[in-house]
């Protein structure tokens, strides 16, 4: 009786014991996010004013702003949008739709989701040696082409899901009545997915404003305003990766200043592309 | 009805045209587009195979310049331009391995309590709230570990630990010092971190596989919630969360901008984690745009197609681990 009674007592002990350590490591994991958000809004704050965003990049050693880092990162994201989403789309439809059963959307499906998890600095030496090489010069337009190799596969596996998730009765209803294939997807099927495929742009744009590496050396980086595709344009998170490694204090400042705008424009987006939808994705 | 026909034969043999028309209209539209998003899934694959195609061919000058000692070679030397890869390659192997082994019990244990323990409320705030660790950008968690984490652990913990393993063999020479705050471990323990989301959530989905019955038999036996998790949820769920671990150390293995703050950028192969090493993707970073000469540049795309192979496969290990869960769970 007391061995049956100490044995039970054992597994009861051990069961508090591990499942106080899965609270702990809940724990861990929301301190680390606390820690990470903390640090930055106690750093950034202290340089945010308006002259960050009405002022060029200084030179070392002068105060300035960060306008034209965060001009360049909005252009490069904006044509890497108009580049990427359409190819994204329509990758997505296909499997969804016309090839929802064949073979080639399996393989499609795979190799899609390794590029979702592909390092992208790997997409950055792509890109060198497919525009900057060949055009023997970094320009923003290369930049922005690295970019749209990151927004294709988030929006093509949020379209598929989320065209797999309407219906099959309205795409019949559509047929029913005498709509072709296309009509039937343009009107039917996208305008009852249309939420999810919004939550997959914003999805993809929340991932590529961060990105760093894909930057590095296609788009370079510039000191100055520029607003020639053609020719390096900065943006913001490579001009926090120089200022931040420089030994100068207001470069530094500049660059915590700079993460505490992406990083809360990032989660800003990521947050409210998720209640689009309010499915996790 | 015959006679009817014939008398509106010239006004329906229009309409019957006009219809034959619309019908070849739609029919050529519906063509187009569908070849046009068939070409668009068929470019992701050309992305894919364009990305291998284009880094064997700027790596080919150094591949076929050092040949397969590339690989096994330590030495990194622009000026006598005589380059190896075995710094970069086992300085990512360390740091993504140590980040797995920190990640793993800690991402489980997250689903776990996710799973079984958080008040139902709360679910969904905290799952969110650790998903937010994955949507970080990993640029941020570079300067933070640069400048805030490397500086504590430099003043507390690594002093701390150097001088309790001091006298203790094989960990004296793991863990020697000076304490630089920047290093192996250092990398490894932020890797660590923005791995947990990935490994939690593929791990929280598996986890929500499993049938209720099988586990409601396990409690009907007496189980306790530890018993029912360690004996029949995570063997159930094995595959999946291999497939989940397998994902994070992919993305270990790539991450960059994170750990070319804080690795220290140097190229030796040191059996210390606290000393300052390189990894592949690091590497890249720091050196491509300052790369003069052919066979410099070569070398580091060298680099980079070494880290694309050993991605890849981890990458497909893992989604063809967790395709064979999907199907289980909807078969």
């Amino acid at each position: 009786m007391s061995a049956a009674s100490s044995l039970y007592s054992r597994r009861k002990a051990r069961n508090s014991v591990m499942m106080t350590l899965c609270v702990v490591a809940a724990g861990i994991g929301l301190a680390w996010l606390a820690l990470i958000l903390g640090a930055l809004l106690w750093k950034g704050l202290a340089g945010l004013n308006l002259a960050v965003f009405t002022e060029m990049t200084p030179p070392p050693g002068e105060a300035g702003g960060l306008l034209n880092a965060i001009a360049g990162s909005v252009a490069m994201t904006v044509i890497a949008v108009v580049v990427g989403t359409p190819v994204g789309i329509l990758a997505g439809t296909y499997m969804a739709e016309y090839g929802r059963f064949s073979k080639i959307t399996v393989v499609v499906r795979f190799i899609n989701d390794i590029l979702l998890s592909a390092p992208s600095i790997i997409i950055g030496l792509f890109i060198y040696e497919l525009m900057v090489r060949p055009m023997g010069h970094f320009s923003a337009l290369a930049g922005a082409v690295a970019l749209a190799m990151l927004v294709i596969p988030v929006v093509v596996r949020t379209t598929e899901d989320m065209l797999n998730l309407v219906p099959n009765a309205l795409r019949e209803a559509g047929t029913a009545i005498g709509a072709p294939r296309w009509i039937v997807i343009r009107s039917v099927a996208y305008r009852a997915a249309l939420s999810g495929i919004v939550t997959g742009i914003l999805l993809a744009v929340a991932r590529i404003s961060g990105e760093t590496a894909p930057l590095l050396f296609t788009a370079l980086n510039n000191q100055f305003w520029s607003g020639n595709l053609n020719a390096p344009m900065a943006s913001l998170p490579v001009t926090i990766f120089q200022f931040a490694l420089s030994p100068y204090e207001e470069w530094q400042q500049l660059a915590w200043t700079g993460a505490l705008i992406i990083t809360f424009t990032v989660l800003g987006l990521s947050i409210f592309a998720r209640s689009l939808t309010g499915r996790r994705i | 009805m015959t006679l009817v026909a014939t008398a509106n034969s010239s006004s329906e043999g229009r309409a019957l045209r006009e219809r034959e028309a619309t019908v070849r209209r739609f029919a050529l539209t519906d063509l187009i587009f569908r070849s046009v998003a068939k070409g668009s899934a068929i470019l992701v694959l050309l992305i894919l195979s364009g990305v291998a195609v284009s880094l064997v061919v700027g790596a080919w000058p150094a591949l076929s310049k050092f040949g397969p000692a590339f690989i096994g070679t330590e030495s990194w030397n622009p000026v006598t331009e005589n380059f190896g890869a075995l710094a970069p390659i086992y300085g990512t192997v360390v740091t993504s391995a140590i980040a797995i082994l920190i990640a793993v019990p800690i991402g489980i244990g997250i689903a776990i309590f996710l799973t079984e323990l958080c008040p139902r409320p709360l679910r969904r705030p905290i799952a969110i709230a650790v998903e937010l660790l994955a949507g970080i950008p990993s640029i941020i968690y570079g300067i933070w570990g640069l400048f805030v984490f490397a500086p504590f652990l430099q003043r507390t913990v690594q002093p701390f630990v150097i001088s309790v393993f001091h006298d203790v063999p094989v960990l004296n020479s793991l863990f020697a010092g000076p304490p630089y705050g920047i290093g192996m471990l250092t990398s490894a323990l932020i890797l660590a971190i923005m791995v947990l989301p990935f490994i939690t959530s593929i791990t929280k989905d598996v986890f929500d596989t499993v049938p209720a019955v099988l586990k409601e038999s396990a409690y009907g036996v007496g189980c306790t919630t530890w018993e029912v998790m360690r004996r029949i949820v995570i063997p159930y769920t094995r595959v999946g969360i291999m497939g989940g671990v397998m994902l994070g150390l992919g993305r270990a293995l790539g991450e960059t901008m994170a750990v070319t703050f804080v690795i220290g950028n140097a190229h030796r192969v040191s059996a210390s984690l606290f000393a300052p090493g390189t990894t592949i993707s690091a590497t890249i970073a720091n050196e491509f745009t300052e790369a003069d000469g052919e066979i410099y540049t070569s070398s580091l795309i060298a680099l980079g197609l070494i880290l694309f192979v050993m991605t890849f496969i981890i990458l497909a290990a893992a989604r063809y681990m967790l395709m064979r869960i999907e199907r289980r769970a909807g078969a």
